[in-house]
Formats: structure tokens, sequence, C-alpha cells
């Protein structure tokens, strides 16, 4: 007595075409890039009754940088290329022969994670970036990313010697060490019309 | 001669296309996961300056854009070649930029407001005077997180 009825198997062979459809309207709808960009933290705009006391950043702590409307660079008065940026910044900054004229450092007490504190000389240099309104963007990214990479291995390099490890494989608390020892210090300025653009 | 006649007409027996469909469902669910939906259309062209030091951007509804660049092709005879800022769907000046930072700050919640993020997408050959003006309109509107967008390369010395 085989009252049951055999099921029939249903035709599965358009399941490949409704899969192909849906894969081709992701394919047309979506868009895969990752946005990737340099983050940059604005100044606020100054409140109107502060004083330029308050302001005030000692000569030797300043290092200018202008980029003017033909795309060229000036380091502290005096003309660089692109290359030598990164360089000019960290040696400006890290002041290894603690020249007079270079920036101060000040010892500072940074609480580690474990609980003990770590006085670290942590340099006052401030890179000051002025552009025209003529510089081009693409030159004007360069400059930012050399300064960035300038920071980045001075990070990399505090890291290593008090961690072991690269800022980027550190921990949330001791990149936030890292970040007080070698603070990002980027100042950008107004930018000038001098080219006339 | 009946089995030889069987023999030739066989040939080589058809591939089970039975396990097809998973394997579509599989690139599909890749493409789910890995891509987001377009939400606009961009109107300007933006080729983007390339820089080592990039960051990725981790949440994307944090985000806002703001593109810089000559209008595209189909838009030049109406809006000309020099660059525009296009603000959601369309172009914008400067000026309307506090406005679009304060409806984009109403589209997330009271505890996100603090960390959003303009990004700014501008074409590699635009002056610095409209990105100037751009920057100081932000700083106006207190959206003081930006980001340029760079694709990444690798670094040179």
């Amino acid at each position: 007595m085989e009252s049951k009825r055999e099921v029939k198997e249903i035709n599965a062979s358009s399941m490949a075409d409704i899969a192909f459809l849906l894969l081709i309207f992701f394919l047309v709808a979506t868009t895969m890039n990752v946005d990737t960009g340099i983050t940059r933290q604005l100044p606020p705009i100054p409140p109107e009754d502060q004083k330029m006391e308050d302001i005030k950043v000692k000569e030797r702590d300043l290092l200018p940088i202008f980029v003017n409307t033909y795309d060229q660079i000036l380091v502290a008065g005096r003309p660089a290329h692109i290359t030598q940026l990164k360089n000019a910044v960290k040696e400006f900054v890290l002041n290894p022969t603690n020249n007079e004229n270079m920036p101060e450092k000040e010892i500072k007490e940074i609480a580690m994670p474990d609980g003990s504190t770590w006085s670290v000389p942590v340099s006052k240099a401030v890179v000051s970036l002025t552009n025209d309104r003529g510089t081009s963007y693409d030159t004007y990214i360069h400059v930012q990313n050399e300064l960035a990479r300038a920071f980045n291995e001075m990070r990399d390099d505090a890291a290593r010697a008090r961690f072991g490890r690269d800022f980027a494989n550190l921990g949330d608390a001791e990149r936030d060490v890292i970040t007080k020892a070698v603070p990002l210090s980027i100042s950008e300025a107004e930018p000038k019309n001098v080219g006339g653009n | 001669m009946a089995v030889m006649k069987k023999k030739r007409k066989g040939g080589i027996p058809p591939i089970s296309t039975a396990s097809l469909p998973d394997v579509i469902f599989m690139i599909l669910f890749f493409f789910m996961i890995s891509t987001t939906m377009r939400d606009m259309e961009v109107l300007v062209k933006t080729q983007l300056p390339e820089a080592s030091e990039v960051s990725k951007l981790e949440k994307k509804q944090l985000v806002s854009f703001i593109y810089i660049g000559q209008p595209i092709d189909s838009q030049q005879a109406l809006w000309g070649t020099a660059p525009r800022i296009q603000l959601n769907d369309s172009y914008h000046t400067p000026n309307d930029i506090l406005e679009f930072v304060a409806s984009e700050r109403d589209k997330l919640s009271e505890a996100d407001r603090m960390a959003m993020t303009v990004m700014i997408k501008a074409d590699r050959s635009t002056r610095m005077g409209i990105i100037s003006d751009v920057k100081q309109e932000l700083r106006k509107a207190n959206a003081l997180k930006i980001s340029y967008a760079a694709s990444k390369t690798l670094a040179g010395n």
C-alpha cells in the first residue's frame, strides 16, 4: 500500500537566473570604494574678545611653511623641495642638538596605562602652514601629507622606543600616551592672496 | 551495433549546474556585504590627489560630503568650466554650507553630532581659494572635523 504520493522535485534550474538578476542589481546599484583621506581638525573661530597675548608662540618654536601660487615651498625662509619637507620638520620638532634657536622642550609627566608616570620631553614646536589662494590643491595635499608623515614617523619612533611596537599596533590607551608625547601641532594661517588668482 | 551508437551519441556527460545558484548566491552575498548603496549622483569631476598617510573613514553615516571640481561634461554647457561646489544633488555657493551642515547635523542623533565629519572631495587641479572659502564656512558652522579625500599610495622617499 504505497498510498503516499511522491512529492515532485521543484525545478530549480531558474534559480541561477534569479540569483544572477539579484547579483547584477547589486553590481549596478552599489559602489565599493572605501573613502580614505587625511583627517584634520579645524581651529574654532576665536571669540572676538580674545586677547592677542593668549595665542603668542615664541619665535624659536615656530616653523613657518609657505606655499605660493606657483606651488613653490618656503620652509623657514628658505626655498625647499617637497621631498626635503619631512626631514626638515622632523629635525625641527625633535631638535636633537638642543639648539637654542630651535624649539624648546618641556618635561611632561604622562600617566601610563599601567598606573606609572612617564616623564618625557615634549617639544613645543608648532608648524605653521600658510598657502596662497592660487596654490593647487594637489600641492597642498602633498604638503599636508609630508607633515603628517613627519609626525607619524616621530610617533612610530617614540612608540618603538617606549613600547617596542609601531604606533599602528598599539592599544588605545598606549596610543593616547604617544599622542600626548608627540602632539600633532600644525597650525594653518589664513591664506594669502598674493598671486592674485 | 546498438551499443556502439549509444556510446558515440553520449559523448561527454553534461556538467551538473545544480550548484550554480549556490555559487552565484555566494558572489551576491559578497557584493551585498562589501559594497554600499550609491546614494547620489556626482555632478563634478573629482580626480582625487594622492597621499600616503591616509586613514579610512570609520562610520559612514557620520560623514557628509562636499564635492568641489569642474562640472561634468553634460553640465558644462549650463554651468561653464569654473570649479563648483556640490552639496547633496546640486551646485551651491560657499554661503550655502552653513545651512547644509545644519541639515546634515539634524539627521544625526544627539550623541553622534560631535563626531560628525565633513569630507572634502576636491579635484586635484582645484585652486586653494575655493577650498579655503569652504573651510572658513565650515569653521563658522562649527563643523571642525574634516577630512581631505585622497587616494592611497605607497610612501616614497
